[in-house]
């Protein structure tokens, strides 16, 4: 019987990968059904097992069976690992996924599977910490933190009780590395989760997954079911958002799982002090803990060799949105903007030029592809006045108007705020509205009680567009220092990054910025 | 999830089995019950009935409000049965990059209903959602809760048809 290998993660399935599987299965194939390899264009992606290794074909339908079994399909790509996609990745974290059957403990074992565990097991905690210190691994949920400290101040708190809790709440637009990596190799994530557990001392986990991401949830569950003896005595559970962004942020995740509202906290205490239920708490993003296997298994130094200034390592990018080759490229920290989408992305989908990019989510900036040379490095962004965040990339072609794209963010931020601060709460709000009035050339002129008599002092005359502008530069000034968390602190980033690099889209003249490249 | 609002009926406050719930939750997880127990109800009635507000206070002893003020904050939990057919449709950036608006035009166009909101007959709710992860492969939706990519405006005419089926 012929083995076939096709994609069950939901974008695959999204793509009618289950009709295809159907297909296989009905032609008397045996269907194996695996995480996605990443490339969503050759998605529906077939992968038939020959002597010679596995052959793929993408993107296939349900009625090109009879083609892809007789190998003359004119989809043929040949091996998977040779494609330009992929032959320049790196694949450290996911070096399994899309190639075994996730929820295969054996074939996660035959594939190099809990050896970073074993590896862990063999050494004190301290020796643990100190090797995720020697790889350089920073966080790589948004903010960079090293997770070496972080993992040392939970190790250093004495506790009775201490936790680990995997942040997979992924709400970033143009990100679902997450996502991918718990549907296609769960027990990565589960390997990574025990060696924090072993090396901090803590016996239970959490991982939080937002709720849309149903078929991840159940993948997860599955597989610290199937687990738990190797894990034991760590144990773990899966804990659902309920369509919240800000819950992503890690103390307002915390207050989530402890059954609250998802409000963020003030900070000191550090979670990693005084975390869920008050006890230290190591918090992470799927990805940190994921690299954490790797590290472990193959020494420090493999992992540290890699990468760019401070950025040590690899970073599963994300590419999406208006972009022809969108899916998921693993690679070491360095590599440029222009090269991501321009050549690895292959420009727009829509075929037209590209205008801006926006990295690192609904809170990352805006770049024009004058800006492409930057290398992916969180310290080269944040010079540049963005971040790199969840490594997310969204690609906008040129008729994307930049205006709206600012608003966007600022009522974005309106929606999801948790609502403890003002700049962000009522901030977002009245950005909103100021970008319409700049939009629509209306600034705002004298109200009733302005034009009082008694208000002698009052200004009656309406405010210039440029008086407008800078008060919205003056808003995200005071969001950016005012606001407790990243969600009113960063929105100013697309909306200034949109007001420098596209003033035209906002009725202003474009020349400054033109000249000052 | 696919069978949103298949019990919407039986929820004509079945206080017995809500109890049921209630007291499951409650035994199997000491600590952070909320969410799960509120998941878990939704799921099996299709929304969160406002009468066991005070049954659930009382088991986890919390007060009234707060459980009110955890059911209030979370956009996807709900007070009132869901149309009998849930579009969410993603509204952000990577799939307004790919047509995302225009998609959502024709779709509240078709359905005739605006997004946010249930059309009057209980047919069919259009909900924005914030992100699938499925952001190379946009305008994406859930149709009851089932992944669907690429919408163009063929694919508004058939799940505008199907939701009507
Ligand atoms: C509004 C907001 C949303 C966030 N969303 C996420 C998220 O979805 N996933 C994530 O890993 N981190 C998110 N973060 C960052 C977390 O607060 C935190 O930095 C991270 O979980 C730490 O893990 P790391 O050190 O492994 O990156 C968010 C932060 C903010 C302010
Ligand atoms: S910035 Fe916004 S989301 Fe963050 S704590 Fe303040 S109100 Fe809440
Ligand atoms: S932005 Fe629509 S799925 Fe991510």
């Amino acid at each position: 019987m012929t083995r076939i290998f096709i994609s069950k993660d939901m974008a695959s399935v999204a793509l009618g990968a289950d009709q295809v599987a159907d297909a296989f299965r009905q032609a008397d194939c045996e269907v194996v059904r695996t995480g996605s390899r990443g490339l969503f264009t050759i998605e529906p992606l077939v992968e038939v097992e020959t002597s010679s290794g596995r052959v793929a074909y993408g993107p296939v339908g349900p009625e090109d069976v009879a083609k892809v079994l007789d190998g003359s399909h004119p989809n043929c790509i040949g091996r998977i690992e040779e494609h330009p996609f992929f032959s320049g990745q790196q694949r450290f974290t996911f070096a399994r996924c899309g190639v075994i059957d996730p929820l295969s403990i054996s074939d996660y074992a035959e594939n190099g599977g809990w050896k970073g565990l074993e590896a862990a097991y063999a050494l004190s905690p301290q020796q643990v910490v100190d090797a995720v210190k020697a790889s350089g691994l920073r966080g790589r949920g948004g903010a960079g933190f090293p997770t070496g400290i972080k993992w040392q101040t939970v190790l250093d708190t004495e506790a009775d009780e201490k936790f680990i809790v995997c942040n997979a709440d992924e709400g970033d637009s143009g990100t679902f590395a997450d996502r991918m990596l718990m549907e296609g190799d769960p027990f990565h994530l589960i390997e990574g989760m025990a060696i924090a557990g072993h090396a901090v001392g803590a016996r239970h986990g959490y991982i939080y997954i937002r709720s849309e991401y149903t078929f991840a949830v159940k993948t997860m569950r599955e597989a610290i079911a199937r687990s738990a003896g190797k894990i034991a005595p760590f144990t773990l559970e899966v804990r659902v958002g309920a369509g919240s962004y800000v819950c992503g942020e890690e103390t307002s995740l915390l207050e989530s799982i402890e059954g609250k509202r998802g409000e963020v906290r003030a900070k000191p205490p550090l979670p990693a002090i005084e975390g869920l239920w008050g006890q230290p708490t190591v918090i992470n993003n799927v990805l940190s803990l994921s690299a954490v296997p790797f590290i472990l298994s193959e020494g420090p130094q493999a992992y540290a060799d890699v990468g760019f200034g401070r950025s040590r390592g690899t970073m599963p990018i994300q590419i999406a949105g208006n972009v022809k080759n969108g899916g998921l490229y693993e690679i070491g920290f360095g590599v440029t903007l222009g090269e991501l989408v321009s050549q690895i992305g292959g420009g727009t989908a829509s075929g037209r030029p590209v205008r801006a990019v926006q990295v690192g989510g609904p809170l990352g900036a805006y770049f024009p592809p004058s800006m492409f040379h930057l290398p992916f490095d969180y310290e080269a962004f944040a010079e540049a006045g963005g971040l790199i965040g969840h490594a997310g990339i969204t690609v906008f072609d040129d008729t994307v108007d930049m205006a709206k794209m600012a608003r966007f963010a600022m009522e974005f931020c309106a929606a999801e705020s948790c609502g403890k601060c003002t700049p962000c709460r009522i901030g977002s709000t009245r950005g909103t509205e100021l970008i319409d009035r700049i939009v629509a050339k209306a600034p705002r002129t004298a109200d009733m009680l302005e034009t009082l008599p008694q208000m002698r002092n009052a200004r009656t005359i309406a405010r210039t567009h440029d008086e407008e502008i800078e008060l919205l530069r003056d808003l995200c000034d005071t969001m950016k220092h005012g606001s407790l968390c990243a969600l009113g602190g960063f929105t100013p980033y697309p909306v200034l990054s949109a007001l420098d690099h596209f003033p035209e889209d906002f009725g202003s003249t474009p020349a400054l910025t033109e000249a000052a490249e | 999830m696919p069978q949103r609002g298949r019990k919407e009926k039986s929820a004509m406050t079945d206080i017995a089995a809500i109890q049921t719930l209630i007291d499951g939750a409650v035994h199997r997880d000491a600590r952070g019950a909320l969410l799960p127990l509120l998941h878990e109800l939704q799921e099996e009635f299709g929304y969160i009935d406002p009468a066991a507000v005070p049954l659930i206070a009382s088991a986890l002893n919390l007060s009234r409000a707060e459980v009110h003020g955890v059911i209030s904050f979370y956009p996807e939990l709900r007070t009132e049965a869901p149309a009998r057919h849930v579009i969410k449709l993603c509204r952000a950036e990577s799939c307004q990059a790919r047509g995302g608006a225009a998609i959502e035009a024709a779709m509240a166009q078709h359905l005739g209903v605006a997004m946010g909101h249930a059309r009057k007959d209980g047919q069919v709710a259009l909900e924005p959602v914030y992100c699938l992860g499925l952001c190379a492969i946009g305008p994406n939706a859930l149709v009851d809760g089932r992944p669907v990519a690429r919408i163009d405006g063929e694919a508004v005419t058939r799940i505008s048809a199907e939701v009507e089926a």
